[in-house]
């Protein structure tokens, strides 16, 4: 757990970090942040149980524990990470324990709108590539990643991210908070709400 | 890309405006909130400054932290007690209807909104709760999200998303005797894989599906998150229009018919294109078990644990990781497993003939010495229904235990909890690590009749040797 919190705010286009890997197909929310955290009414204090019960069960061995990592802000996973709950309470405890950006073969739909909501890109990225990185030969690696033309570079790797283009223009505007996007639309959302023909007849 | 589909239909009737990059505002019909997932979502809007926009459009109900055992206030956990007062302070304040505990109405959301004849065809609905999928068995279109999005819902009663793909999945012929819509759920995320859903609706056809009740349907869409599909639907025909008349919030007398008519018109037809199109024979669906730590791990009740050798390569990282934390040996049948509790309720199959074909089984039968078993039913209207109809009594002479409504160990945020690696037989909907509370217990996912099955052999069991 990072001492100074600085949570995402406002453009994003660059995020340059040291990695930290995460190894395993169809990771799932209740494993990011068990259920018995959830008993909470804000998010504040989420980063210190990220993957509590795994890291018990590797006494020290979780990548979220060594020594080496503790800086790290960029997550490298693999395929269906997030699967499962809907709960924002686990991009939000990756959040708090230092994490702004993921790179993975492939993520579950609920957590990655999860992870654009609070201002957290998620890059996809070939198998092959996601494993170089993942069995990269030194202990840290160092990515600068840009948001701009979905690159990512160290002093040598140059990988092509992907991102949804939606997502990009989000970050790149600031927009990623979308109540404010969504609400200059007021007049619109009044028409449908007064034309849609079930709120008619549930009266 | 798909086009005429009811899903395609319901999307663009909901779109409010097109958003850079590709992305559409989706107008929410129904807003369903629960004490989990909503508290930060009323904090953002306070920090913002915002008020609930259609407070009539929300309804809230409290399922995940409720005590089965005592409901009585204040809980005994301190943690649980702040969350429903939460709810209940945010409800007074922006106007939201409550079904709280003891209104005769509370109960899992999934469960309460379908049987009051709140979730209806052509709707989108959202909540902050992945089985919102569930609803899609009444053809509308229904997804979780996240807090922010609830906040965004509240706020603005629309979200930003992008337009799934549809997938048909037409499942062929008839379920067997002694097959449920549990196994052929398992069975279609089985054949599909867990993520195969990511990026796509699913619609649930064919004549399997027609023959299907209301809720069995409920327990297929429910499911489709295990799958990837963040959203199911099925198509509405005579038995959607029949199980919602005269429910509590269904339309009424001359809007009524209004609703017929429009519902009726929203169907899939010949017309509709899909990006993909699935068949499968539901006749071939046998009694379905999960062996693993993700609902597509699972083999018929005659099946082995597969060798790895027999897995695809994209499946194998995950089956090593699921035969070390099960310590299941490849091969080993999963016919006759010990099983330490056994647990019948949840979103998925705690609805009331859920509770009929497990305590038919039960009934002059008793639970296996050792085991803990117990049934919470999904809400309050379902535990009278089986209390008027004697099935409460059943349950507790077979020595099952009769809770209260509520998640309960489906996801174990109250004390109901798996305690070191204890193995469950389970009606819920995921065989995660850890999700039944403890760190190491182990999670076998099946149908409720199942469950009553093993809970009476001590052992997970074939239920077709109870009912031929």
């Amino acid at each position: 757990m990072k001492s100074e919190l600085i949570l995402p705010n406002g453009k994003i286009s660059q995020i340059n970090g040291q990695c930290i890997s995460l190894i395993g197909d169809d990771i799932d929310t209740d494993r990011i942040i068990p259920a018995r955290f959830l008993k909470c009414v804000n998010f504040d204090s989420l980063g210190d149980s990220v993957f509590e019960d795994d890291r018990k069960t590797l006494k020290g061995r979780h990548p979220f524990d060594l020594e080496e990592n503790k800086n790290a802000t960029i997550l490298i996973v693999n395929s269906n990470f997030g699967c499962g709950s809907s709960r924002e309470h686990a991009p939000q405890a990756l959040m708090r324990w230092g994490i702004r950006a993921i790179i993975g073969e492939s993520f579950a739909d609920i957590f990655y709108s999860n992870c654009i909501a609070i201002g957290i890109p998620c890059f996809t990225l070939q198998k092959n590539l996601i494993q170089k990185i993942q069995k990269y030969r030194d202990k840290f690696l160092f990515l600068e990643i840009d948001l701009n033309d979905s690159s990512a570079k160290s002093k040598d790797l140059n990988l092509n991210l992907e991102i949804k283009e939606s997502s990009k223009k989000m970050f790149l505007s600031g927009n990623w908070d979308a109540t404010s996007t969504l609400l200059e639309n007021e007049n619109l959302i009044k028409n449908k709400f007064n034309d849609l023909p079930y709120l008619k007849f549930n009266t | 890309m798909s086009q005429e589909t009811l899903f395609d239909k319901v999307w663009d009737l909901h779109k409010v405006s097109s958003l850079p990059g590709g992305s559409d505002q989706i107008f929410i019909g129904l807003h369903l909130i629960h004490e989990v997932t909503s508290p930060q979502a009323f904090g953002a809007l306070k920090d913002k400054n915002l008020n609930v926009k259609f407070p009539s459009r929300t309804v809230a109900t409290v399922d995940h932290i409720v005590p089965t055992d005592n409901q009585s206030r204040p809980f005994k956990d301190n943690l649980a007690e702040k969350m429903i007062s939460t709810l209940e302070k945010n409800c007074i304040e922006h106007k939201i209807k409550f079904f709280n505990i003891g209104s005769g109405y509370q109960g899992i959301v999934h469960v309460v909104a379908p049987e009051l004849g709140l979730t209806q065809p052509g709707m989108t609905i959202a909540c902050g709760d992945s089985h919102t999928s569930t609803h899609g068995a009444f053809g509308s279109i229904a997804f979780g999200i996240g807090t922010s999005q609830v906040r965004d819902v509240l706020a603005t009663q629309t979200i930003a998303m992008n337009k799934l793909k549809v997938r048909q999945i037409w499942c062929e012929n008839q379920l067997s005797n002694g097959v449920y819509a549990k196994d052929l759920v398992l069975h279609i995320i089985n054949k599909l894989g867990v993520k195969a859903g990511v990026g796509f609706a699913y619609e649930f056809a064919g004549p399997a599906i027609d023959s299907l009740s209301m809720e069995e349907r409920m327990t297929i869409c429910n499911m489709s998150i295990e799958g990837g599909a963040r959203c199911g639907y099925i198509n509405p025909d005579e038995k959607t229009f029949d199980y919602l008349k005269n429910k509590l919030c269904s339309p009424k007398n001359e809007h009524w018919d209004k609703a017929l008519t429009w519902w009726k018109s929203l169907k899939s037809n010949e017309n509709s294109i899909y990006d993909d199109v699935i068949k499968l024979d539901a006749s071939k669906v046998e009694p379905t078990v999960t062996w693993g730590i993700t609902p597509g791990q699972s083999i018929s009740i005659n099946q082995q644990i597969p060798h790895l050798e027999d897995l695809s390569p994209n499946d194998k990282l995950v089956a090593e990781e699921a035969y070390e934390y099960m310590s299941f040996k490849p091969g080993k049948s999963i016919k006759d497993t010990p099983v330490d509790v056994c647990f019948i309720g949840s979103c998925t199959n705690g609805r009331i003939s859920d509770l009929r074909v497990a305590a038919k089984i039960l009934k002059d039968k008793k639970v296996s010495k050792d085991i803990k078993a117990f049934v919470v039913p999904g809400s309050e209207k379902v535990a009278n229904e089986a209390k008027n109809e004697g099935l409460d009594q059943i349950f507790k002479d077979s020595g099952f235990q009769w809770r209260e409504p509520g998640c309960s160990m489906c996801l174990a945020m109250n004390s109901d909890k798996l305690i070191g690696n204890q193995v469950s037989a389970s009606s819920s909907n995921r065989n995660f690590k850890g999700r039944q509370g403890s760190p190491s217990g182990r999670t076998l996912l099946m149908s409720p009749a199942m469950v009553a099955a093993a809970a009476i052999n001590g052992k997970v069991s074939d239920v077709r040797e109870f009912i031929n």
